[in-house]
């Protein structure tokens, strides 16, 4: 019988009828609003064969199309991918990658040769590809320290934690962290066997390979006219040859907005990933930007890659409005459409068969 | 320090346990030795300063927000912390300050209540005279003053009383739910103190009596005054909660304040219900940890690989820490997966899941449809937390009287002199149906008639008009032959109180048809038969009781003959009759078996002239056994079985027991959807019977009705068993049950066996109470199963909820107990939804239920309507809700596999941290508080919607399964398709655009709008509501998205905000959103595909009743069924009389009378409220309680 007590409770309905007694009687009836009796006016679609049947037509219909086209663009699109890593012992870069220290002082090269079969008519970009790479390791993607970047001087003098063990060596370690560490720092040089023998080096452009928000935005340097100057208590990162202040000799690619360390500092998704190097920038209209013929790739080989079995790439390529030659989405919309159309068909038949079976109004009692 | 101390809201635990209370009247100083609790009361749970502490404590000790606690620790550690801190304390504080809000206005409203009650004023003796004191300072021992109407202010001990004898009348509903009026009576020396202020502040009586308990009714204890030492019992005590009735003034002495009353004592927590969905998502919740822990496991695993085979060569560009190997790595990464997919266990599904209960509870609040208007009754959802098993009911218990009728008897036939009067013949002789219109017999002529009394026969007016003597006598013994109290506040306004309802309707129709019963006193009753007012002698009242089925009275009219009255059960009566009436007996039998035939309750009237000097001698036996100290009821049952023999019949009358309004329409709504009902009633076979017939419970068309009515238990046995062969003759003798072991309990479940046809049963209660013993339970439930309704008679309290028990224990079945009185409460508690029939009087079964209303036939609304939205919201809430976080988290685990099983993240912290609570929670709540798939006309045409709730069809652990599956399959589209698409892929101008930022934000994206998408598939009601919650949150998620990847953000908060420009940079990218389209169809196909599989192949109920209510569209719904008045066909008999025992020695001995007071205002306060005078009378049974021992 013990019931939950409550003070109010004492007065029961009493209260209740006191106020009965006053000329005004307030019922206690529910608000007539649509809310409120659950009537609000609503759409009830349901599922029938009038709108089921057309739509996987209509997807049908448009993904084939889109598949199509995409596969094409993306089959346009040409691209060479060179593999420099050097593991093989017929590759001109074995001696290179056999031979590495982080410490030696005299750079490696290696001289590997190609020739492309069809001019690159438009603007060539040149990314190099690492693989095997974790990029995406938790505690790699941590280990910077984004205020420092930003140019902040406090976080300059005093990093972030997250940069440990690249934080501190003797004086604070700018960039710090274990991404600014691992930065890649091979050089890749193009040349253009001419048909006659000439070995022309290609322009590579280096600017505009970084996200603008990357470059404006999120790295700054230090205030301060100098870098030199501004950089003077710092160390480099461990593995670096120069300073963070001699990246460049340009000051506007300088020091952290330095583009080459902005577009490794953006990590990768996947532990296959290709970054952008250089830009070979279309001429005139009239020559291809690469036309046919032999090419040499000269490599100043200073990434180790070979302790954890990566893989060294250079590669060529042109895009177009869907960016890189992938040919997935190409496939997948026209797979995808056309498994819509079968089974628009599919259930077409079922229904034209077995369909009646909900008209018939036979419910059960 | 004491104040101090309650004053900071800790209660001081008393080192010692009170065993005796003693107080001395007027004696503040002597009594405050004790330390007693003073009146003062506190129902609330904090103070100022102890909410945010106190609070919070409570909120830690459940289990979710621990768990949750224990994510921060594990994201402190930094070796471990795969998640900003924020993602989890953003969550776990909006949670906490939501049910922090909750308490803190739960709690200021019981402050305010408290407040209100204890600074209620009441007079108190202090120094010798009166002073108005506030209830919180009222002190044990203290004298109080109570005036007419007042509540009780603490326990009192009765001293004196303004009215005779030092009586009092108080109601206790708000303690017992009993609304008649009860006595209590001074102790005669201290009634002698009457108001006289003086003596009272002299007063220095000593009480001791038992320390503070619960117990009601019961009280012992001393009172010494002047040397003297007087017995205390439950007589002389007055209860808080109580208030006071038709006494000028009392004076009481306190016994008991504040915390230390019985009504406090009484204040227990109530039993928390939990619904089954409840149940099955703490298994649920469960196994996803299980689950978790699965995952994390096979993860680490990964990560020990990894380890083990890359990153050891992996050091020079990601050095470890030192001493950091393979293993201990993998131990790391195992918590620090735990708090990434943590998603899995979500703290806003229990915050959701209150949410939307709370939304629908108030849509019942709110429902119009059940609204009350006679008794301005809403109905209303008391416990908040119990919807959607309206949705599943399968079990209905019901009380009778109040519930099913509406304990409204009318006077409808009788049969005088072998005469039948009472039906409405038109000229050709054929019955007519009565209906409003019939023309009503006019009863102006006697001023003294009740307005609210109908009759239709006019042939009855003309007899007793014409003087018919045999009419005559019949209407004086309803006049004479009875218990009621006369109340009669101004001139000719009439009141009766009866004991029983059908007395009382008795009573009046004499009254209309010139026999007014006007007043009574011990010795006298005053009547004004056809306006003379004419008094008789009252000699004797031979009471009823339940072996007698009878009660007589003998009386001497004013020329001094004397005449005994009875009135009873016919079977007992006409065994007791003279011979001379042998012949009228078997015409009145014939009408009696008519009348039982329609329901109606019936009783045989007779009388008897006695002797002057037998009657002499009788009297004087009967005065020797009614003092007679042992065995004096069966001596006094024998020394009346003496006198009532030789009786002249009279006749017989008819009296209606009211069904409420829609009870067969409800009942046979309910039947359709599957629905068993069980009446359990404390009415007597015969009656309870009729009521089945009449409410469509049992029908004609049932292929049998068995009736169990066994004196032994091994007869029980045979006819129960008996009737399950005839029902299912290949059912076995052992009973099917299914075992089942679940987290350590062992389960037993009794399987539905199949019958076919309906069957009903009835069964008594002497035979009930064999039934539920131990043995035979199971037999009881397997053949009470198979019938389609059950009917138990004579039923008490404990064995409604015995039943109730029985089945909820036995059955994998939800159930339902609706009832109105103080007697259902057991059940009401028992069931997994009690159901309180409120606007009548009596609160106790309201306070105890779950849901209230005020008529029986809201209850089809409740369950086909508000039950089945519930239910289908509740699941699709669910299943959505685990689909959506599932997908979401297993994106991590098979993003683990491309990052050294490093715990990386897959989606920006932040979009973790407000996924749940911004970007999916409202649509998913608009979901499931919106969400109808036919509307209630539509439900009530087809009560069958109702049968996937009964199974569990839309919720369960199969429907779980699948929802893994599914997620399984969304995540794995959500992952993969975006990694392919990305793959070695560049932007429009070259740049990168596989970085890890942009992945992310390609895959949050993806999966948001997947989710949406799956979201508008579930929902089959789109109001304008839901739209907005749907586009609103899409567009809120961009709008974050984009404010928070901007330059400002990035400036102001460089380390919260890494993500700068990656919304900019890849949603400007066309293969971006080809991706996007891709995901979303690849998810959204295979349901619309399977779903539209199964519409055409397999259609349920539901889709059969959607695409209806889509062809019916242009055409309106046919209107509601009319359902015919059942005529009964078969002649049963029937012979009820709900009467009880007890009420003939207060009749007697003048307690109940009332010396009329001329001038005192109000007598009746109820009974002038407008809703009182627009209601036929009603008659309160006084001890209906008693009449079920």
């Amino acid at each position: 019988m013990a019931s939950s007590y409550s003070a109010k409770e004492e007065d029961g309905h009493h209260s209740g009828s006191a106020g009965l007694g006053g000329a005004a009687i307030r019922t206690r009836k529910p608000d007539n609003t649509a809310f409120k009796q659950q009537r609000l006016p609503a759409w009830q679609p349901i599922l029938t064969a009038g709108t089921v049947l057309p739509a996987f037509f209509v997807i049908g219909l448009i993904f084939i199309p889109i598949g199509i086209g995409l596969y094409v663009t993306s089959n346009n699109i040409k691209e060479i991918e060179i593999d420099y890593t050097g593991t093989d012992m017929s590759s001109p870069c074995f001696n290179c990658s056999q031979s590495f220290s982080w410490n030696s002082t005299t750079p490696c090269k290696c001289i590997l040769s190609f020739s492309l079969d069809q001019p690159f008519e438009s603007n060539v970009f040149m990314y190099y590809g690492l693989s095997n790479f974790y990029q995406n390791h938790r505690r790699y993607v941590k280990s910077r320290d984004d205020s420092q970047l930003n140019g902040d001087e406090r976080s300059l003098k005093e990093p972030s934690k997250e940069c440990e063990p690249y934080r501190v060596n003797v004086k604070p370690i700018a960039p710090c962290g274990a991404i600014a560490n691992s930065m890649f720092n091979d050089t890749l040089d193009l040349f253009y066997l001419d048909p006659n023998g000439t070995k022309t080096q290609i322009p590579l452009i280096k600017k505009g390979i970084a996200w603008w928000t990357d470059k404006h935005v999120k790295f700054r340097n230090p205030p301060g006219s100098n870098l030199t100057a501004v950089f003077i208590d710092t160390a480099k990162p461990v593995n670096w040859h120069k300073p963070v202040y001699e990246l460049d000799t340009d000051p506007d690619n300088n020091g952290f907005i330095n583009e080459d360390f902005i577009v490794w500092m953006r990590t990768a998704a996947l532990p296959t990933f290709r970054k952008l190097y250089r830009i070979i920038q279309k001429k005139n209209n009239q020559t291809p930007t690469l036309p046919r013929g032999n090419y040499t790739l000269e490599v100043t080989y200073n990434y180790p890659v070979r302790s954890f079995e990566g893989r060294k790439r250079m590669i060529l390529s042109t895009i177009s409005w869907m960016g890189g030659k992938n040919p997935f989405l190409g496939i997948a919309y026209i797979t995808v459409g056309s498994i819509c159309f079968f089974l628009g068909v599919v259930l077409l038949f079922i229904h034209h068969k077995y369909g009646n079976r909900n008209n018939s109004s036979d419910i059960p009692s | 320090m004491g104040s101090l101390l309650s004053a900071c809201g800790i209660n001081v635990k008393k080192k010692k346990v009170e065993e005796e209370r003693h107080l001395r009247a007027n004696d503040r100083e002597f009594n405050l030795s004790f330390k007693y609790a003073n009146n003062a009361i506190k129902t609330s749970k904090y103070n100022v300063f102890t909410f945010l502490p106190l609070n919070l404590f409570e909120q830690f000790q459940r289990l979710a927000n621990a768990y949750f606690v224990f994510l921060l620790i594990l994201q402190l550690i930094p070796q471990i912390s795969s998640l900003s801190w924020f993602t989890t304390v953003v969550p776990l504080l909006l949670v906490l300050s939501i049910t922090l809000a909750k308490d803190l206005s739960d709690d200021i409203t019981r402050h305010k209540n408290d407040n209100h009650v204890n600074n209620r004023k009441v007079e108190v003796l202090i120094d010798g005279e009166l002073k108005s004191e506030k209830w919180m300072n009222v002190q044990v021992g203290d004298i109080v003053k109570l005036e007419n109407n007042e509540f009780v202010t603490a326990d009192l001990l009765l001293l004196s009383s303004s009215e005779p004898l030092n009586l009092i009348y108080i109601e206790t509903a708000e303690l017992d739910g009993e609304t008649n009026l009860k006595v209590k009576q001074a102790l005669t020396i201290t009634g002698d103190l009457g108001n006289d202020i003086q003596r009272l502040a002299a007063f220095s009586g000593e009480v001791r009596c038992e320390p503070p308990n619960n117990r009601l009714d019961k009280f012992t204890g001393t009172l010494t005054v002047g040397g003297e030492t007087l017995s205390l019992d439950n007589d002389r005590i007055l209860l808080r909660g109580c208030t006071l009735r038709n006494t000028e003034w009392c004076f009481g002495l306190v016994v008991f304040g504040g915390p230390d009353t019985k009504l406090m004592q009484n204040s227990g927590k109530s039993i928390f219900k939990r619904t089954s969905i409840d149940h099955l998502m703490n298994v649920l919740v469960i196994f996803i940890f299980g689950f978790l822990a699965f995952m994390c496991t096979i993860l680490s695993i990964g990560n020990a690989i990894w380890e083990y085979q890359e990153g050891n060569s992996f050091i020079a560009f990601l050095p470890r820490a030192d001493g950091a190997n393979a293993s201990l790595s993998a131990f790391l990464t195992f918590w620090s997966y735990v708090i990434i997919l943590n998603t899995v266990v979500p703290i806003s599904l229990y915050v959701s899941v209150e949410i939307l209960r709370l939304g629908n509870s108030y849509f019942i609040d709110w429902d119009r449809k059940m609204y009350h208007v006679k008794s301005d009754t809403p109905a209303q959802a008391r416990t908040t937390t119990l919807n959607e098993e309206l949705g599943q009911i399968k079990y209905i218990f019901s009380d009778k009287t109040g519930t099913l009728t509406q304990n409204i008897m009318t006077f409808n036939r009788c049969s005088i002199n072998g005469k039948s009067y009472g039906e409405v013949v038109d000229f050709a002789g054929q019955r007519v149906e009565v209906t409003e219109k019939t023309e009503k017999v006019d009863f102006s002529w006697n001023s003294l008639a009740d307005p609210k009394f109908y009759f239709h026969d006019h042939k009855l007016v003309e007899a007793v008009k014409l003087g018919s003597p045999e009419v005559q006598s019949f209407f004086r013994l309803l006049a004479l032959c009875h218990t009621v109290m006369p109340e009669e506040k101004t001139e000719g306004e009439l009141f009766y109180q009866a004991q029983s309802p059908d007395e009382g309707a008795l009573v009046t129709a004499a009254r209309n048809f010139g026999f007014v019963f006007r007043s009574r006193t011990p010795e006298t009753i005053s009547v004004v038969e056809m306006g003379v007012p004419t008094t008789y002698k009252l000699l004797a009242v031979l009471d009823f009781n339940n072996v007698r089925k009878r009660m007589s009275v003998i009386v001497r009219n004013p020329e001094g003959k004397l005449t005994l009255y009875c009135k009873g059960a016919d079977t007992i009566i006409f065994e007791r009759l003279h011979p001379s009436s042998t012949k009228l007996m078997e015409v009145t039998t014939e009408h009696l078996n008519e009348y039982a035939g329609e329901g109606l309750r019936t009783l045989a009237l007779a009388y008897k002239d006695l002797d002057e000097d037998k009657f002499e001698e009788w009297r004087e036996r009967h005065h020797e056994a009614s003092t007679a100290l042992d065995d004096r009821e069966a001596k006094l049952d024998a020394i009346y079985e003496e006198i009532e023999k030789d009786l002249l019949l009279l006749g017989a009358s008819a009296v209606e027991d009211k069904l409420q309004d829609g009870v067969p329409q409800t009942i046979e709504q309910l039947a359709k959807a599957d629905i068993k009902i069980w009446v359990l009633t404390g009415d007597k076979q015969e009656t309870a019977e009729n009521i089945g017939y009449s409410c469509n419970m049992l029908r004609e068309e049932m292929k049998e009705i068995f009736i169990v009515a066994a004196n032994t238990a091994e007869e029980v046995r045979e006819e129960l068993v008996n009737a399950r062969k005839k029902m299912s003759p290949e059912s076995g003798d052992e009973p099917p049950i299914q075992k089942s072991r679940l987290l350590g309990k062992k389960s037993q479940v009794l399987e539905d066996e199949k019958v076919d046809g309906e069957y009903g049963l009835v069964i008594n209660g002497h035979s009930l109470a064999f039934a539920l013993q131990k043995d035979m339970q199971l037999e009881l439930l397997r053949t009470a199963c198979m019938c389609q309704a059950v009917i138990c008679c004579r039923v008490t309290p404990l064995q409604k909820a015995q039943v109730v028990e029985l089945v909820k224990k036995n059955k994998k079945a939800v159930t339902l107990a609706i009832g109105d009185g103080a007697n259902d409460v057991s059940m009401i508690k028992t069931a997994h939804i009690g159901v309180g029939i409120s606007g009548q009087e009596g609160m106790q079964a309201v306070l105890s239920s779950d849901f209230s209303f005020a008529q029986f036939r809201y209850l089809q609304r409740l369950l086909l309507v508000h039950g089945r939205w519930s239910y289908l919201r509740m699941c699709k809430f669910l299943r959505y809700f685990f689909y959506k976080n599932f997908t979401f988290t297993f994106v991590h685990f098979w993003y683990g596999f491309f990052c050294g099983f490093s715990a990386q993240t897959v989606y920006d912290e932040w979009f973790i941290t407000i996924y749940n609570l911004m970007y999916t929670a409202l649509p998913v709540i608009g979901l499931s508080l919106f969400d109808q798939d036919v509307n209630d006309r539509w439900s009530f045409q087809y009560p069958q919607l109702y049968a996937p709730g009964q199974l569990n069809q839309y919720f369960s652990k199969m429907a779980f399964a699948r929802i893994l599956l599914h997620s399984c399959y969304s995540s794995l589209i959500l992952f993969f398709v975006p990694w392919a698409a990305m793959c070695d892929t560049v932007r429009d101008d070259g740049k990168d655009i596989a970085d890890y930022q942009s992945f992310a934000l390609l895959a949050q994206t993806c999966l948001l709008i997947a989710v949406s998408v799956q979201l508008g598939l579930d929902t089959y009601y789109w109001t304008a509501v839901n739209q907005f919650f749907l586009w609103g949150s899409l567009s809120v998620y961009f709008a974050v998205t984009f404010t928070m990847y901007s330059n400002g953000m990035y400036l102001i908060f460089t380390s919260s905000f890494p993500f700068i420009g990656t919304a900019r940079n890849s949603l400007n990218q066309p293969n971006v959103w080809l991706t996007i389209l891709l995901t979303t169809i690849l998810c959204s196909l295979p349901v619309v595909a399977k779903r539209f599989l199964f519409i055409q192949l397999k259609p349920t109920i539901n889709d059969k009743v959607r695409h209806k209510v889509r062809q019916a569209k242009a055409v309106p719904l046919p209107p509601p069924r009319k359902f015919p008045r059942r005529r009964i066909s078969t002649r049963r008999s029937g012979y009820a009389f709900s009467h009880a025992r007890g009420y003939g020695d207060l009749v007697t001995s003048g307690r109940f009378l009332r010396i009329p007071v001329k001038t005192r205002p109000t007598l009746f306060p109820h009974s002038e409220t407008p809703v009182a005078d627009s209601t036929p009378q009603t008659y309160r049974t006084i001890f209906e309680e008693a009449q079920s021992p």
